[in-house]
């Protein structure tokens, strides 16, 4: 359904959240249930280290009326490991989703039309085996699903795709000042649970 | 010695370390932190905690409560009367599930606690070890922050920034989950450096001139304007900053619960309390004032009642150190981020001195009716079963608006919420945004450990006592003086009312029976006495403050007695009903 189309029954629109966090066990549980005690769904959810070593950052992209998500993204922002939060619409970002396709290589090989579909939508070949090749495309839902589509026929064995990555089009400079607040202030490292495994060397009662 | 030379020879120097137990590093850091009282209850996961607290007993009072509910709101009262951060221990698995109910209400009550539970080793979670909880993902949308540490190293770094979370901005209740390996581990322990920030961490929001400049602007040329007040007054320890305000301004200021108290409940511009049992004046001017000035207050449901009918009217200005508070629920036209104590007097100094002497008088007129036709016949009814509203109006002759009032939750609350009198800021202690009955019996004593010189007084009802009645242990043990009052009228009241006006009179579980509560406090060796009638109301009051020592006194009061005004559910605040 086309944005617009949307905005006019409900009031509603997709959106794309982006935050900065510090990287620490349980934080995408308390952001997460921001969302789940709304009982609003999570469409896609990116999270991973952003260029700045411990802060991560997150893509949430979710379909809500603005007023809804100004008020997510301040409870958001309060929680007290969140650095920053902001939301965008489609038309303020720049994004892409990546999809694997694993199509058998025997029907690839012999028929013509497929090599030429791929090219028609930018993929690529990562792997090919005798048995399979998988594909890699990237672009938004519409066209990753459409080769689905294309390649169903053809005996698609299996897909996956990934959540959103997104770029804010009039974003200046995050990248100096997150390393700014880096420098200025490093990030601890996680502590990592080093007696988990150690069961045997620990006394227990 | 100049400060460079300082900074070498401190840089230089080798830091003293002592090798001691994650358990004595963790009691280190809550003397170092201003603690003096512990609320708890031991269990197998938090053992190496209890046996360093064994060597500590002369620095740090550990009061055994008799469930980790009552801990929390033991910890609760404490904070809220003395307004330090409340410390609470508990065991693993049960200990810590237990501890659920108080986090949640010190959390929508922005209460500052932390709270210490004990976790199994390490090297056993996710396993499903004997006593093993997830209580970090159990506590994560009941506490502003919470941790678990599994190393004895992290103890001193997380218990500072547990405090300084707490009760720093907008305070509440921190949650750490200690594992007993990290208990045990002997460690080099440098000292306590409090903690006095956290990078991605900012507790108050940045002040904006521009929007004080506006709310000055607004406010200098209001005719109606009025001001509602939460705890975020005291809260702030804004009391005085609030008053000045007030008094320069002359607005008439009206409280929700848990703001009863930042200003004094007789002071001439005080016109009352908000809400669904609120006073007739501050509910129905809601809707007929032009301005509206928030401070501290998160507009509740029970304030605000119907939402697309709140103060459409009104220009509204919102302070409030919480961004996510303003336009949650109510629109603000002025935001004014930032601490009240900063914020109060920037304004204050921005506004002309006035009189709204004839919107006051407005005031006056609906206090006029409400007296007439709710509050005389509830506070001298004179003949008939006693009032609640009696029982707290002669406690407020003899305490003259001098003892801390704690409640639990029901009719009884809204009734000592309603008329009883503060002098005194952090003397309302009840549990306001979760509602939680049994909070009043634990919370009372926490707030006499947190007030220990002032006279405190529980206000309970037959049903909300049942739910924590065991902390009469807890009394017994400790012997401290708390005032149990309890107002039965043999029924779950509140629930009762709203069947009696919007369930046809079908009176769905809500009998309750009770024991005798005079011979309940009686098998604890505490005094008491049970009256039923007028007459003795006056002894049985005065017996009971004059009494060395805790006392129960139950008080037989009428058995289907309404709590009016009420806005029904759905309502609209102007569309108060009186009856
Ligand atoms: C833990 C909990 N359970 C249920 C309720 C719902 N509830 C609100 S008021 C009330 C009745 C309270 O009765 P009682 O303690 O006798 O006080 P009264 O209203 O009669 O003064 C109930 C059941 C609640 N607030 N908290």
């Amino acid at each position: 359904m086309s944005n617009s189309q949307d905005i006019e029954l409900n009031g509603k629109q997709e959106f794309t959240i982006t935050a900065y966090t510090e990287n620490q066990i349980g934080i995408l549980n308390r952001i997460a249930i921001i969302f789940s005690r709304r009982k609003i769904n999570i469409e896609s959810l990116n999270t991973s280290p952003s260029e700045i070593e411990h802060i991560h950052r997150f893509n949430i992209v979710i379909h809500e009326t603005e007023e809804v998500v100004r008020k997510l993204c301040r409870q958001i922002e309060k929680q007290v490991e969140v650095l920053k939060v902001y939301y965008n619409t489609n038309e303020d970002i720049i994004w892409q989703e990546l999809a694997l396709y694993k199509v058998p290589t025997d029907i690839v090989a012999e028929r013509a039309p497929v090599e030429r579909l791929l090219r028609a939508f930018g993929a690529r070949a990562v792997v090919i085996r005798k048995d399979y090749t998988v594909f890699e495309a990237t672009g938004h839902r519409e066209e990753t699903d459409k080769l689905i589509e294309v390649l169903q026929p053809y005996g698609l064995i299996e897909f996956v795709r990934s959540a959103r990555v997104a770029i804010i089009k009039d974003s200046e400079g995050f990248n100096a000042k997150l390393r700014e607040f880096e420098r200025r202030e490093p990030g601890q490292e996680v502590i990592e649970n080093e007696f988990l495994d150690k069961e045997k060397n620990v006394f227990s009662m | 010695m100049d400060t460079a030379q300082e900074e070498a020879t401190t840089l230089t120097e080798p830091k003293k370390t002592v090798n001691v137990s994650g358990s004595v590093a963790l009691l280190e850091g809550l003397i170092a932190e201003g603690t003096d009282t512990i609320f708890g209850y031991p269990g197998g996961a938090i053992m190496p905690i209890y046996d360093a607290l064994y060597d500590y007993k002369d620095k740090l009072k550990h009061i055994l409560v008799r469930h980790e509910q009552g801990g929390t709101h033991a910890g609760q009262g404490y904070a809220r009367t003395s307004g330090k951060v409340g410390v609470v221990f508990g065991t693993s698995g049960p200990g810590a599930t237990n501890l659920v109910t108080g986090l949640a209400d010190a959390q929508i009550d922005s209460t500052p606690m932390v709270c210490i539970t004990g976790q199994v080793y390490a090297h056993l979670l996710g396993t499903d070890a004997f006593q093993e909880t997830d209580v970090i993902n159990i506590t994560t949308p009941v506490t502003k922050w919470n941790y678990q540490i599994t190393d004895a190293t992290e103890i001193p770094g997380v218990l500072a920034k547990a405090f300084y979370i707490a009760r720093s901005g907008r305070p509440g209740p921190v949650l750490i989950d200690i594992t007993k390996n990290a208990q045990l581990q002997m460690f080099d322990y440098e000292g306590y450096t409090p903690c006095d920030h956290v990078r991605s961490y900012r507790p108050k929001p940045l002040i904006r001139k521009e929007y004080i400049e506006q709310a000055a602007e607004l406010i200098n040329s209001a005719k109606k304007p009025f001001i509602l007040f939460g705890q975020g007054v005291s809260l702030g320890n804004a009391e005085q900053e609030f008053k000045t305000f007030v008094e320069k301004s002359g607005i008439p200021a009206a409280w929700t619960i848990l703001g009863a108290g930042a200003i004094s409940t007789d002071h001439p511009l005080n016109v009352g309390m908000l809400g669904m049992h609120g006073n007739y004046g501050p509910n129905v001017q809601t809707n007929a004032c032009d301005v509206l000035i928030a401070v501290g207050m998160r507009f509740d449901d029970r304030v605000t009642g119907r939402l697309d009918k709140y103060a459409k009217q009104a220009k509204v200005i919102h302070l409030d150190i919480d961004p996510a508070e303003i336009d949650k629920n109510v629109k603000a036209d002025v935001p004014v981020w930032g601490d009240c104590k900063e914020t109060l007097p920037l304004l204050t100094a921005l506004i002309e001195e006035k009189q709204h002497t004839e919107w006051l008088a407005e005031f006056r007129a609906f206090d006029k009716t409400e007296q007439e036709t709710v509050i005389q016949k509830e506070l001298n009814p004179g003949t008939g079963e006693m009032t609640m509203g009696e029982v707290i109006n002669q406690l407020n002759e003899l305490t003259k608006g001098e003892a801390v009032i704690v409640t639990d939750v029901g009719q009884h609350q809204m009734v000592a919420c309603r008329y009883a009198k503060f002098n005194h800021t952090r003397s309302n202690i009840t549990s306001g945004g979760l509602g939680t009955m049994g909070f009043g019996l634990p919370a009372a004593i926490g707030a006499k450990f947190g007030a220990p010189d002032r006279t405190v007084v529980a206000v309970i009802g037959d049903g909300g006592f049942q739910m924590t009645l065991q902390e009469l242990g807890t009394i017994m043990q400790s012997g401290i003086d708390v005032k149990i009052m309890i107002l039965n009228n043999r029924f779950l009241g509140m629930v009762r009312q709203w069947q009696q006006l919007f369930h046809d009179k079908r009176y769905s579980f809500v009998d309750i029976a009770s024991p005798d509560f005079v011979k309940l406090a009686d098998s604890y060796y505490i005094a008491g006495r049970k009256i039923s009638e007028r007459d003795d109301l006056v002894s049985a009051l005065t017996d009971m403050l004059n009494h060395k020592g805790s006392y129960l006194l139950e008080v037989m009061v009428a058995q289907e007695h309404n709590v009016f005004p009420m806005v029904p559910q759905g309502s609209s605040v102007s569309e108060i009903r009186l009856k």
